[in-house]
């Protein structure tokens, strides 16, 4: 079972929501992973505070060139769609940071001039959080190939466990990339005017996507209804509200999960995974 | 002329809203909304629309049924797993290659690879952009398509309108509204610009993504203000930010209270300083004299 968590705007909780999920499943006696998949800013460790058993640099293929074998017939530079590598007077230049690893360089070269090296854009930790497995993503600084890193991570979806994928926020190709292959997508959102815009843009990509989808509502008794009424007329269902506690957003603050301030809490994330469930029961 | 960006790091700190607030209060610029996968300035300033141009950030390739002949060499060197053998036979052979849009980076690999020439590479339409009048001047911005990319460049082409409708109306700022994160439209939003102020709250989650971040202007050697919103939902966190900023050489220039006037101001397509002149404008206000000062 794959679950994403995902939102069009940023800061609604999704990793709130991913985070309390998951420990409420383990508690319930579930096996569960939740993969951090906000490969920018990603922020499920500092609520699981994993035991990290290992790190691995994820790196991606760059060309480089063996001058000695290039004759400068310009090949590389004009297939190249990125600017990555051009040709100035004969001779090809890389641009390492605009590559996007097509491999058509090293392809189309006549010669076998361009090789293939690896470039670090950034590291995957693995681990354990109290019996939850967990993994996450860090993009480098000034690194750009986030969905190369999202899709690292998401190698280490378990079949046989449930899955819980916390995605970054938007609707471009980061987000496409955590959400992909997924079995039900939870979008987060809030009541206001700006969380419904957003969730609106998330709501179109889901189903650019065909994943079965339903929304949750953080902050639930701020703004106005109309992420509701928007939801009553689309046909989504809302399938969790939480409200706008201080509590809540103060113990968030120091990192600690809700349901470990109020482990009340526990039955409706578990009331949300029942809800999933019937709604892939369904499909 | 001065390019002024807000982003945040982490989403959800108020960036949006302060942006607007700070189109109040600029007297002499053009907006442009930087965050073109989830943008919203535009539900506050109301921008009329003068100008709609469709935004092509790449090609896009796509195989021609009736030319395919099967042979899969287009799929095995794919390094984007974007084509299957799914697509309706043709009088060659019982199925056919084709190219899912989503996962295509454009690269063009299969096309100058496919042996009978049957994969076109056209311009793809990744979104539209607009040049809009609002309340408080000239705005460009943009919808990127649903499941789209390029951003990035999305990103640099608003930057460029904007800069360019500045210089022809004598306009001395270009005030723009980011995006989360630290990626590809992040950095095209601050390449480049004069001032970076960055919305943080008082969290850990906050704290950390601001460090990332801050990390990213200093890369780029762009001067960089940092605001605290909602400061009082944890006061000692605030502190701990503002020591660990003023570590790495930046300066707290504002600490903003939670008010719920800004989500009530959102609600009436209002910015804070439209909704109200109480105290929490004021804390605005001078955030706003800040980075005019800043600027100068």
């Amino acid at each position: 079972m794959k679950i994403a968590i995902a939102s069009g705007k940023g800061g609604t909780g999704k990793t709130t929501i991913a985070t309390n999920l998951a420990v409420s499943l383990l508690h319930a006696g579930q096996r569960v992973q939740y993969l951090d998949c906000d490969a920018e800013e990603p922020n499920g460790h500092i609520f699981l505070k994993p035991l990290i058993d290992s790190t691995e640099e994820i790196t991606v293929g760059v060309p480089e060139v063996d001058m000695a074998k290039c004759t400068g017939c310009g090949k590389c530079g004009r297939l190249c769609q990125y600017s990555a590598i051009i040709c100035l007077k004969d001779k090809p230049l890389v641009f390492e940071q605009l590559c996007h690893s097509c491999g058509g360089c090293m392809a189309v070269c006549p010669e076998g001039a361009v090789i293939e090296k690896q470039r670090k854009i950034g590291i995957a930790e693995f681990g354990t959080s109290n019996g939850v497995y967990f993994g996450h993503g860090r993009l480098d600084i000034g690194a750009i190939q986030t969905p190369a890193v999202i899709k690292y991570v998401k190698k280490r979806i378990k079949n046989d466990i449930i899955n819980i994928i916390d995605a970054p926020p938007g609707t471009s190709c980061p987000v496409i990339e955590a959400i992909k292959g997924s079995d039900f997508v939870i979008l987060v959102t809030e009541p206001t005017p700006f969380g419904l815009n957003d969730l609106a843009l998330a709501v179109g990509m889901v189903r650019e996507l065909k994943l079965p989808f339903a929304v949750a509502i953080n902050r639930s008794d701020i703004g106005n209804d109309a992420v509701l009424q928007y939801c009553h007329q689309e046909n989504i269902e809302v399938l969790v509200q939480i409200p706008n506690d201080r509590k809540i957003a103060e113990n968030y603050s120091r990192g600690v999960m809700i349901v470990e301030a109020m482990p009340d809490y526990k039955e409706k994330f578990l009331k949300l995974y029942e809800d999933i469930e019937k709604r892939m029961k369904i499909n | 002329m001065k390019e002024f960006v807000v982003i945040s790091g982490k989403g959800g700190t108020g960036k949006t809203s302060i942006t607007a607030a700070f189109a109040s209060l600029a007297s002499n610029a053009v907006l442009a909304d930087c965050d073109v996968d989830a943008a919203d300035l535009h539900l506050v300033l109301e921008p009329k629309i003068k100008q709609e141009s469709d935004f092509s950030g790449g090609k896009q390739a796509s195989i021609v049924v009736e030319k395919c002949i099967g042979c899969g060499r287009c799929s095995k060197m794919c390094r984007f797993d974007a084509i299957q053998l799914n697509g309706p036979g043709n009088q060659i052979v019982g199925k056919t290659y084709t190219v899912d849009p989503i996962s295509c980076e454009g690269c063009k690999v299969c096309v100058e690879f496919c042996p009978v020439d049957a994969i076109s590479f056209k311009p793809a339409i990744n979104g539209k952009w607009f040049i809009s009048d609002t309340r408080f001047g000239p705005m460009v911005h943009a919808k990127l398509g649903i499941a789209e990319e390029n951003s990035g460049k999305l990103v640099t082409l608003i930057r460029k309108e904007a800069k360019r409708i500045a210089e022809e109306q004598k306009k001395d700022l270009v005030v723009i509204d980011g995006s989360p994160g630290i990626g590809c439209p992040v950095i095209a939003s601050i390449t480049g610009a004069d001032v970076v102020l960055v919305v943080t709250e008082p969290t850990l989650s906050g704290k950390h993504d601001l460090e990332r971040v801050a990390q990213l202007t200093s890369n780029f050697g762009i001067k960089t203000l940092i605001c605290i919103n909602k400061a009082d939902v944890n006061p000692e966190m605030s502190r701990n930010i503002a020591n660990d900023s003023e570590k790495m050489g930046l300066k707290v220039v504002g600490k903003i209270p939670y008010d719920e006037a800004f989500t009530k101001a959102q609600i009436m397509k209002a910015t804070l300083i439209e909704y109200t002149g109480g105290e929490i404008a004021g804390i605005v206000r001078a955030l706003w004299r800040e980075v005019v000062y800043a600027l100068e």
